[in-house]
């Protein structure tokens, strides 16, 4: 760790106000339950049982009982009023010392990177020595709320300080109100589903149904061939009696992908639809983690270090006006993250696209690869460049594993660090990967990793 | 897996019923909890010459039992000489026979008389203990004879004992002495409830290797520093191995199949150790598990290989799969990852491998031949493997469990289970921590003159030896 700086031709100023250099954080490892499509396996999982498996796994694999940690950052998506507290809660059911802090993030899909990019920088700045980010996600167990109408009746009734006040508010109820509202994927503002928004963006960019369907192939293919050689051994424990992702089809093929009938884009004018069940990510249960750390901290505990959290940037688009495509935000936020960093899309031995279907991934990668795009969108010079399909998603992504929306973000980086951690110790040189997360609302959240 | 036969008989009316009827009354075993006393009374100690009553032309006094007496008296144990030292009303905690003197057959004669005088005043859950010399070829055949002896003598005895009282032998060989850690361990072990359901067994002292703990808390922390590997710790024997050593002081690393790693993160986080998914069979799995603990903790002092399964068939009905797995995972992953773990020379000095035999392996049992095959394997194993270990004060030796309640026995049919269980001296099935206790016994440095030993953890069961 350097020094703090200070000048020399003045005195100290006050303590207080020293400003402690920068230092590493690093990705010790990482845990995450298998994850089941909504519905199957964690039917009747809460999310706090499947964070808190998440985190007792995680404290398991680097003896971290007792351990008081700096913080415990994650969130949900989907989440019940009563969960307020929900990461905390979990520290609380977990082996970790019941001192270490905790608190709910929320960011769509891009939660569990958001988490990483808030305990890493911490970390950075010195403010904490360890944390561990994460998320969780369940669609099988989300809440339903009850209609406006039942909501203020209920309010107004609970205010009510006379029997006959209560009554009067009841008596506002129509039955229309009873009926409950289960929770949507849809754009608030546009009342669009994500997958008709991506169909929007698939037909501008022309993306086409064969190489979405042999990107999902390939997604099946890498996260199978990832499994059979142990690669998730240490990143992975089980749950409920699931030990690998039950979304993972191993017999997948080019063949049975095109039967598929398309779900999105059956409306758009004047384009043939192409986004199926087999090329989009299915609602899926699920929660992580990453352990993160300073490098003292690591080695005061003799813990590997699998990676170090270079730099982070997010981004966000207009889509409600139609300026650009609902999950487009990564395209702008990359060009952004390398300038800083004086990198090129070529300067990566992993490149991590989170997909959110096979299109999304591949109307990015077009995006960067498109003159006017660039000139247009990003202002730059020339096109950003090109991803060798070779260290895209090597090890397979949401279309095979699943996307249980806050919990991808931790699956992601915790995989990545690891294959850097390996690239390096075959190689002896340093790797470097890029990660990028799309999400709901026009967001997206991207981040450098290195090998330590 | 709670055996509710002996529940029933221990308590209420169900009590008096089984008293009336004469039907087998298996007892509650003590069983070890720290702080907990060593014994529960007296102990006394005969020798040769202890005849009952004293013979007018009796040897000179032993000086061998005053050495063991000596050495019980330094733990603080209430230590007698003579059968009558006991108040009225008194019970024996314990009674040490010293037959290390004894010359020929006719030696056995007052000591055992004596021992016999004790036998109606043994306390619950009391403890015989006969300390004795191996015979060699070398020995003249009275002496040969008299060895032996003793051999039969104490598994006759053992299967006298009621409420829960068990007999143990102690076999001096080789150099071993009386003054040896291991003498004083095994003592030390034989009398403690962390014995309870070791029953009829004689283990052999063949050095005085070994490290006596140190003053103070030494006895309760065996395992203080020491890091130590547990295969198979997600569940059953494996979790209370893990549970015991963790306990004794060790820091435990649980291992298990990626697909229990669920129920292995619980028992990692349960002793405060870690968890390292792995598969025993995988080819490099000695390796991956010591640098793991190399890289983790700095050293590796104990290796217990739990990991086991069991695909049972008849001989005649018996298939490729299910021979092969067996024995993939019950011995070919043991010997390979000593194999590794030896090769790499980075074990610690006087590390300890621990190896589940079975009593199938000992016995047999029908439709078990590729379990038996494995586990007999094992004991054929760790005798050709402790002298490997020994120059470095290493030890090798297996512990073979006979019925114990676990998940596993639990899927045996009703009945049958009824019957397995009552097929011991103890009348009951042991625990996992049973198995456990007598492991961490032998992972302990105390243990160091204890190599290539075969110690059956079954209550005496009626098979095999």
């Amino acid at each position: 760790m350097s020094p703090r700086k200070t000048s020399p031709s003045t005195p100290d100023p006050a303590p207080s106000t020293t400003q402690p250099a920068v230092r590493d954080a690093v990705i010790v490892g990482g845990n995450r339950i298998p994850f089941a499509r909504a519905g199957s396996a964690y039917r009747t999982a809460s999310n706090q049982e499947m964070f808190t498996a998440a985190l007792e796994g995680l404290v398991a694999r680097f003896g971290l009982q007792g351990e008081r940690l700096g913080e415990v950052v994650g969130g949900a998506v989907l989440k019940h009023s009563r969960n307020f507290n929900l990461i905390r809660e979990s520290v609380l059911g977990s082996s970790l010392d019941a001192a270490t802090p905790a608190y709910d993030l929320q960011q769509a899909c891009a939660t569990g990177l958001e988490a990483t990019i808030a305990v890493a920088n911490k970390i950075r700045l010195g403010q904490q020595d360890s944390g561990v980010a994460g998320g969780t996600d369940t669609v099988s167990d989300a809440p339903i709320a009850v209609s406006e109408g039942l909501r203020r009746v209920l309010l107004e009734a609970q205010h009510a300080k006379t029997t006959q006040a209560r009554l009067k508010a009841f008596a506002k109820l129509r039955p229309a109100d009873l009926k409950p509202n289960p929770p949507v994927t849809d754009e608030p503002r546009t009342g669009l589903s994500m997958g008709e928004h991506q169909a929007i963006t698939t037909a501008q960019w022309g993306i086409t149904r064969e190489a979405q369907d042999e990107l999902a192939l390939a997604s099946h293919q890498n996260l199978a061939a990832a499994y059979e050689a142990g690669f998730f051994d240490d990143l992975v424990t089980p749950f409920r009696g699931l030990s690998r992702d039950n979304n993972l089809r191993t017999d997948s093929s080019l063949e049975k992908l095109a039967k598929l009938k398309p779900v999105y884009g059956k409306n758009l004018a004047g384009t043939e639809p192409s986004m199926t069940a087999g090329n989009s990510t299915p609602l899926t249960d699920g929660a992580s983690t990453v352990l993160l750390a300073s490098r003292e901290w690591a080695a005061e505990r003799s813990l590997p270090v699998l990676a170090r959290f270079v730099d982070a940037e997010t981004a966000a688009v207009d889509f409600v006006h139609g300026a650009e495509g609902l999950l487009m935000a990564p395209a702008y936020a990359v060009p952004r993250l390398l300038a800083r960093n004086g990198l090129t899309l070529g300067d990566f031995d992993f490149v991590e696209i989170h997909e959110a279907f096979a299109s999304t991934v591949l109307t990015i990668l077009a995006a960067w690869e498109d003159d006017t795009f660039c000139r247009e969108r990003l202002g730059l010079d020339a096109p950003l460049g090109k991803v060798d399909r070779s260290v895209l998603n090597v090890h397979g992504s949401s279309l095979a594993a699943g996307h249980p929306f806050a919990a991808t973000g931790g699956r992601i980086v915790a995989s990545t660090a690891k294959m850097l951690s390996q690239r390096a110790a075959e190689t002896g040189k340093p790797a470097r990967a890029l990660i990028s997360i799309c999400a709901a609302g026009g967001l997206g959240a991207t981040a450098i990793l290195e090998s330590a | 897996m709670t055996d509710t036969y002996l529940r029933l008989v221990n308590s209420g009316v169900t009590k008096k019923l089984a008293k009336q009827l004469g039907l087998p009354r298996p007892a509650v075993l003590r069983r070890y909890e720290p702080g907990q006393p060593l014994v529960t009374g007296p102990v006394l100690v005969l020798g040769r010459g202890d005849n009952l009553p004293p013979a007018p032309d009796a040897p000179a006094p032993s000086p061998d039992a005053d050495a063991v007496a000596h050495v019980l008296s330094g733990w603080g144990l209430d230590v007698r000489r003579h059968p009558s030292q006991l108040e009225d009303g008194g019970r024996w905690a314990g009674v040490v026979v010293v037959l290390t003197e004894a010359e020929e057959p006719a030696d056995l004669s007052g000591p055992m008389l004596a021992l016999g005088s004790t036998l109606r005043r043994i306390a619950p859950s009391g403890r015989i203990v006969t300390v004795s010399r191996a015979a060699t070829p070398d020995d003249g055949p009275a002496l040969s004879a008299v060895r032996v002896g003793i051999d039969g003598v104490l598994r006759s005895v053992a299967k006298e004992l009621r409420a829960g009282a068990t007999g143990n032998g102690i076999v001096l060989s080789g150099d071993a002495t009386l003054d040896g850690p291991s003498v004083a361990g095994l003592l030390r072990f034989f009398l403690s409830s962390k014995s309870a359901f070791v029953d009829g067994q004689l283990v052999t002292v063949s050095s005085d290797a070994g490290v006596l703990p140190g003053a103070g808390s030494g006895w309760e922390k065996p395992l203080d520093g020491k890091v130590a590997v547990v295969t198979g710790a997600a569940r059953g024997i494996g979790a209370a191995i893990a549970k015991v050593l963790a306990r004794d002081g060790a820091t435990v690393v649980c291992v298990d199949v990626p697909a229990a790693g669920d129920a292995l993160a619980k028992v990692a986080n349960q002793v405060r150790g870690t968890a390292l998914q792995l598969d025993i069979t995988a080819p490099d799995a000695g390796d991956r598990l010591l640098a793991h603990a190399l890289e983790r903790h700095g050293h590796l002092d104990v290796v217990v290989h739990n990991a086991g399964i069991t695909r049972d068939k008849l001989l005649a009905n018996m298939t490729p799969d299910r021979w092969d797995s067996v024995v993939a995972v019950n011995i070919a992953a043991q010997l390979r990852m000593n194999e590794q773990l030896l090769a790499s020379g980075k074990l610690a000095e006087g590390a300890r491998i621990v190896s589940l035999a079975s009593t199938s392996g000992i016995a047999g049992n029908r439709g078990q031949t590729n379990y038996a095959a494995s586990k007999a394997g094992v004991i054929g194993m760790v005798r050709a493997t402790g002298p490997l270990l020994a120059p470095s004060g290493g030890t090798v030796n297996a512990v073979a469990p006979g019925f114990i309640e676990t998940e596993m026995t639990a899927k045996i049919p009703a009945l049958t289970r009824q019957v397995a269980r009552r097929l011991d001296s103890l009348q009951q099935g042991g625990l996992p921590v049973d198995v456990a206790e007598t492991i961490a016994f032998l992972a302990s440095p105390v243990a160091g003159g204890v190599n290539g030993q075969v110690v059956r953890v079954c209550g005496q069961n009626l098979v095999g030896q």
